[in-house]
């Protein structure tokens, strides 16, 4: 942000509740004033423009909105952004880094894993938190680890392939 | 999809908490996990004047068996502590089972099991395996703590006994007098759906005979349906085919389901029959499972 | 040397996306990923009734929501002659209600204000005052002459009825049943179904009152066609028009109408002067968004003994909504639903069929059906099953003996399509072999023996894809080819541009590997763009499997243009004659003296810097394709399935799918679209569907109940191809996006049916949920319709 320009808008009116959150997104310190009722998703989507988090759904349902919060999945779509104060928020654009990708975009590439990629995001989000738990899943276990992210395109075959060659690629480099 | 404005307020401490119920006038909700709360604020369905995220009050994200066999789970456990457990896979059956099955693995990385009792929800998997374990929840307010049997503590669909100042801290299934054993199958058209209908089974062995048995259901009334009497007839019976057929027979006829979209009342009936068999015969013979 | 095809990524190279590099970073464009400044939101306020007069809507609590910049009502449409739009199917639908509403989340007022919440806010303050009409909720009671009235916004419109549709040889088809052995009958209703792309449609509508340019960014399956339409509704003119389709997250045809959404966006940014953008919910996308089938049928096979079939009879209904708003080539009302039986060799056929309104949703054509060609080998595959059942002959050999033999094409079929190849007998054995079919009844023992019961399904087809020829089809009078331009640079590099437009199926992938092909330039060295009317030639955009069938051709085609001139300048460079010049992939040489030739690249630079005397410099050119004729992908896919009698559960324990595309451009993509296409085949016969309570209530507006499979119930397919070259396609490729979403649900469902043939069970009605398979496993009774949504206790 430029420091040699800020527009302050009008203040918000006495009865929009306002709360001061500092948030850890993807290594970050970010701080914003949110209203409680601001889903983490659209903070991330909209305040924070880090687009690659979709939503899907209006149930809670397709999981196109999973980040990681404190190393754990969760449907961003249902928390409030306010609940992540002083908690660590990782989405999709922390998979690589400035070098390199993570053997999960690897392995999705590879493997074919995605076709319209809207779903995308939210399953290699969901596949990096089963792998930091079990580096050696079985295909039954990935299948059931991303039971909570639908993808209309793909027939999870490929998705389950591309998770299967990502693990074996972490397994190797952690050897 | 956008839910409508309300006051946040994140207490440290407990007694922080119940201040603000208290003060709260009735427009406040607790917030745990979030996962069935937030998606009706979402729609709309619920909108409470305050939130209170209890969240950040330490000390209750726990599941732990006492010395003498009692199982507490805080108010802050999450569904996947239980489904990953080591203790629990060993020491308590029909949770061990039923811990998958609830919801999906993202939502279960976030959902509590207290949370999932308070919300009351006619379906709730958690609600039926209370019952059969005869849980209890143990709730705090202004003036103190008290524990009320969880068949006393839903009175109707997403309706609790609690008061609007009180909240559940934990949930407590007593230890068994016998060898505990149990499962859970839950009839579900696919991962996350709700159920058609769901069975919770737990069952207390000595000797070879039962010694305590406690069944309930989901899915097949406006409410958690208790079959614990229907299941009394296994008391001092070991579990042979025929026992385990009457009292399936039994539960099923206790069952209140409604036919609709997911099927017939005599089909939830069926399933209920089926999976009471297949539970308990999975229990008398441990080398088959039940699926 | 001529270069190694598939190392440049040429035809037939598994060469990874193009598009993956920047899905896998998050860094896609999806529509509501953009944002453009002073950017207002919009939220649309459905209709919670089926059927309903307006008496009032009171929107001043509205209005008066801080925040809030606009509220439109149908009274406001209507005076700017916006409250209603025509239909791609000649009809009009409401853009915001005026005199009633006709389905449960019909568009009935707009909000614009400066965020999505406060939108919403403003919304659910708005009062509307319905008079409860009874709902018309299924076909037998639209027709029924007492029934109320829904299209009352029209003149000559005496009924519910939107049309009758008639083709065949009624005579000949009679007297053919007359003369049957046996004749066959079966009733069935394919359920209505969503479509469902994860992502919602939504716009981005930006009019600059400076320059008069309407700017609409949009997830559009074909913004040719939006741009003509919105010319026509908006009254503005087409050049100062630009849509824009960027990054879309799934099609499957929900995103080819034009929905009030998009027209009240840009009405919304005309009267505001800011950019409004509209990005529907799930609700909203499921309950008022183009769905999926929803047509009953009456089926009847005229039978020889022998088992050759003599005669079809198809007598349809399809159900429309409230509004006719299918999608389709505008000569067919039901489609191509008369493509069924195409791979079966029968003298003679005649099919009905009726459309009505109904008070839900509209539509029909949309899910990745080729312009119900779903419903049709559905239909055809369940009817082909059950008689040979009722002929007590084996599923396989039945197909067999009626199956049009390899050397019988050019065959004109008893609807009058033309197919041109076809090797349906070998897909079937493939099949056969794949699945274990002469070992099933040890099988099918054994597994009794556990108490369990196992069938296998087959469903075999050939389908039409790649709509049209402009003799026979055309969307609005708009004939339906594509096109492509091609501009290779002076470096040899080039730039692509297409009128299809991908959600999914790869492009910026696969039309490079097609210009490799032609042109021996590396795939890696062509970029390839979509979606923008301003920059990509005129286009009827993709949906019905078309793009690799018409657009596809047209890359061909131009490819072989720009060849075409680059050996003139390879004459040239070499100063020999055209006629000496040979080409192999990626370089021109003299016949005579091998080692003598030019590549590709240096053509190109010749382009810019050498050129022949006389000759047009650069080298850049379009091409505009009208197929001659539509391709025949075909298709044998068998199910194996073991139900759980005490519960109705039906696991699949194998899949098998031999598909025939012709010349696979990039057979990874190719796989990827058959295993898509098998999961939604699967979710249709399993679970997944749409249905309405007597009210009119929708039960199926979220994914509560409206189900897609995950990966967890999700099968394992086993993929086997043959290749049938299309005879008239420049790159022998068909279409194959859809061939699976076809031909697949009826594998699944025959497969049911045949575990329970010997309970006396001969049809259950999608969705084959537990408790339908039960009750019919238990009662040896049929089931027929969809789901009830309230039975007494």
């Amino acid at each position: 942000m430029s420091s040699l320009y800020e527009e302050i808008s009008a203040p918000p009116a006495g009865d929009v509740p306002v709360r001061r959150v500092t948030i850890d997104v993807n290594g970050q310190a970010r701080t914003v004033d949110v209203e409680p009722r601001l889903l983490l998703a659209h903070l991330i989507r909209q305040g924070l423009k880090l687009t690659g988090t979709h939503t899907g759904c209006d149930t809670t349902s397709c999981g196109a909105c999973t980040v990681l919060f404190d190393g754990r999945p969760i449907k961003s779509c249902t928390m409030f952004a306010v609940q992540a104060d002083g908690h660590k928020v990782e989405t999709v654009e922390s998979l690589a880094s400035a070098s390199e990708l993570h053997p999960i975009q690897e392995g999705f590439k590879e493997k074919h894993g995605l076709q319209c990629g809207f779903c995308t995001p939210g399953m290699m989000m969901a596949a990096k938190a089963l792998l930091e738990r079990n580096l050696n899943p079985t295909e039954d276990e990935v299948r059931w680890a991303i039971s909570g992210n639908l993808c209309r395109c793909t027939g999870y075959q490929n998705i389950v392939k591309a998770i299967l060659w990502a693990a074996e690629k972490m397994r190797a480099e952690s050897n | 999809m956008y839910p409508s404005r309300f006051n946040y307020e994140s207490p440290k401490t407990l007694a922080e908490a119940i201040a603000l119920l208290d003060s709260g006038g009735g427009e406040t909700k607790v917030l745990a996990g979030g996962q069935s709360l937030i998606p009706m604020m979402k729609l709309r369905f619920a909108f409470p004047g305050t939130v209170v995220d209890i969240n950040n009050i330490p000390g209750l994200n726990y599941h732990r068996f006492d010395p003498d066999g009692t199982l507490r789970i805080g108010a802050l456990c999450r569904h996947e502590d239980l489904e990953f457990s080591d203790v629990i896979a060993k020491g308590q059956q029909t949770i061990a089972a039923a811990a998958p099955l609830v919801a999906d693995p993202i939502v279960r990385a976030r959902g509590t099991f207290v949370g999932s009792l308070c919300h009351a929800d006619p379906q709730g998997d958690w609600s039926a395996v209370m019952i059969a374990l005869n849980g209890r929840v143990v709730v705090q307010g202004p003036k103190g703590k008290r524990e009320i049997a969880m068949k006393d503590f839903v009175l109707g669909p997403f309706q609790t006994a609690m008061e609007f100042n009180e909240m559940a801290i934990e949930a407590v299934i007593p230890a068994p007098v016998g060898q505990s054993r149990g499962g859970y199958l839950k009839l579900e058209r696919r991962v996350g759906d709700f159920a058609t209908a769901s069975v919770a089974v737990a069952v207390e062995i000595t000797g070879g005979k039962v010694v305590r048995a406690g069944i309930a259901m989901a899915g097949v009334g406006g409410k958690t349906i208790d079959a614990t009497d229907a299941a009394s007839s296994l008391v001092g019976q070991a579990l042979t085919e025929a026992n385990i057929a009457k009292v399936a027979a039994a539960v099923a006829a206790v069952a209140e389901p409604r036919s609709d979209h997911r099927g017939s009342s005599d089909y939830k009936r069926q399933i209920i029959s089926t999976f009471v068999t297949r539970i308990l015969t999975s229990i008398a013979n441990p080398t088959k499972k039940a699926a | 040397m001529a270069l190694d095809e598939i190392k440049i990524g040429g035809m037939g190279a598994s060469r990874r996306r193009v598009e993956d590099n920047r899905f896998i970073r998050g860094k896609g464009n999806y529509v509501d990923d953009i944002v453009l400044p002073d950017m207002l939101h919009m939220e649309i306020l459905r209709s919670p009734v089926a059927h309903a007069r307006i008496k009032s809507i009171d929107v001043s609590k509205a209005w008066d929501t801080p925040g809030v910049r606009l509220v439109l009502t149908g009274e406001m449409m209507a005076a700017r002659n916006l409250a209603w739009m025509p239909t791609l199917s000649y009809d009009t639908q409401a853009v915001l209600a005026t005199d009633k509403v006709r389905f449960q989340g019909q568009e009935v007022c707009a909000v614009i204000a400066d965020d999505p919440y406060i939108a919403k806010d403003a919304c659910s303050k708005i009062v509307v005052d319905y008079e409860i009409l009874p709902a018309i909720v299924n076909p037998l009671q639209a027709a029924d002459p007492a029934s109320v009235l829904i299209r009352d916004d029209k003149e000559n419109q005496p009924g519910n009825k939107v049309f009758d549709w008639e083709i065949g040889d009624k005579a000949g088809t009679d007297k053919a049943f007359a003369a049957a052995d046996k004749i066959s009958k079966i009733e069935l209703h394919y359920p209505r179904t969503h479509p469902s792309p994860l992502e919602c449609c939504g716009s981005i509508a930006d009019y600059d009152r400076a320059t008069g340019k309407l700017t609409v960014y949009m997830t559009s399956q074909a913004p040719h066609i939006v741009r003509a339409a919105v010319a026509l509704v908006a009254e503005l003119p087409e050049h100062q028009i630009r849509i824009v389709s960027p990054d879309i997250g799934g099609g499957f045809g929900n995103k080819v109408p034009i929905y009030p959404g998009y027209v009240i966006s840009i009405l919304a940014s005309i009267l505001t002067e800011k950019p409004v953008k509209w990005i529907e919910d799930k609700t909203g996308n499921l309950i008022s968004t183009g769905f999926g089938r929803d047509v009953y049928l009456k089926g009847e096979l005229a039978l020889r003994k022998d088992g050759r079939i003599l005669g079809v009879r198809m007598n349809t209904i399809s159900d429309h909504g409230a509004f006719f708003s299918d999608a389709q080539p505008s000569k067919f009302k039901i489609g191509l639903m008369h493509s069924a039986f195409a791979c079966y060799d029968i003298p003679v056929a005649h099919m009905m069929s009726t459309g009505y309104y109904t008070n839900k949703a509209p539509g029909g054509v949309a899910y990745r059906c080729s312009f119900r060609v779903t419903e049709a080998m559905f239909f055809q595959e369940r009817m082909v099953q059950a008689a040979a059942d009722d002929l007590g002959m084996d599923q396989a050999e039945f197909r067999r003996i009626n199956f049009v033999k390899d050397d019988e094409f050019p065959h004109r079929t008893a609807f009058g399509f033309l197919t041109d190849s076809g090797q349906y007998g070998k897909c079937l054995e493939i099949g056969l072999e794949a699945i274990g079919y002469k070992n099933f009844a040890k099988e099918k023992a054994e597994a009794a023996s556990r108490g369990r019961l196992l069938g296998i399904g087959i469903s075999t087809m050939t389908e039409p894809l790649g709509a049209g020829n402009s003799r026979e089809y055309d969307i609005l009078g708009i004939k339906m080819f594509d096109s492509a331009e091609l501009r290779v640079h002076m470096s040899g590099k080039a730039l692509l541009r297409t009128g299809a437009k991908s959600q999914g199926q790869g492009h910026e992938t696969t039309w490079a590997q097609i210009v490799a092909h032609e042109l021996g330039i590396p795939a890696e060295d062509i970029v390839v763009e979509e979606g923008d009317t301003d920059t990509a030639p005129f286009g009827m955009g993709t949906y019905a499997s078309r793009s690799t069938p018409v657009a596809g051709a047209a890359v061909a085609m131009v490819a072989r243009k720009i060849r075409a001139k680059a050996r003139k300048i390879a004459a040239h460079l070499l100063e020999v004659s055209e006629e000496d010049i040979e080409w192999e992939l990626g370089r021109f040489y003299v016949r005579s003296n091998q080692d003598r030739g030019v590549t590709i690249q240096e053509c190109a630079m010749a382009a810019y810097s050498n050129m022949p005397d006389g000759m047009e410099p650069g080298l850049e050119n379009n091409a505009y394709y009208d197929p001659p004729n539509l391709t025949w992908p075909f298709a044998c896919y068998i199910a194996k399935v073991e139900i759980d009698p005490e519960t109705g559960v039906w696991d699949v324990l194998q899949f098998v799918a031999v598909d025939d595309c012709g010349v696979r451009i990039n057979p990874m993509i190719v796989e990827g679209q058959i295993m898509g296409g098998l999961t939604e085949a699967y979710a249709m016969a399993n679970m997944q569907y749409i249905t309405y309570d007597e009210e009119g209530n929708c039960i199926g507006a979220n994914y509560m109940d409206f189900l897609l499979p995950t990966a967890w119930e999700t099968p394992g397919f086993e993929l086997y191809e043959v290749v049938t070259p299309c005879p008239h396609h420049p790159i022998g490729a068909k279409g194959v996006g859809e061939c699976a979403t076809v031909g697949g649900p009826a594998a699944f469902v025959n497969a049911v049916m045949d575990a329970l043939k010997d309970k006396g069970v001969r049809n259950i009605d999608m969705p084959l949920m537990p408790n339908r398979v039960y009750e019919a496993l238990t009662t040896g009774k049929d089931i027929y319709g969809m789901p009830p949504v309230r039975v007494g206790n």
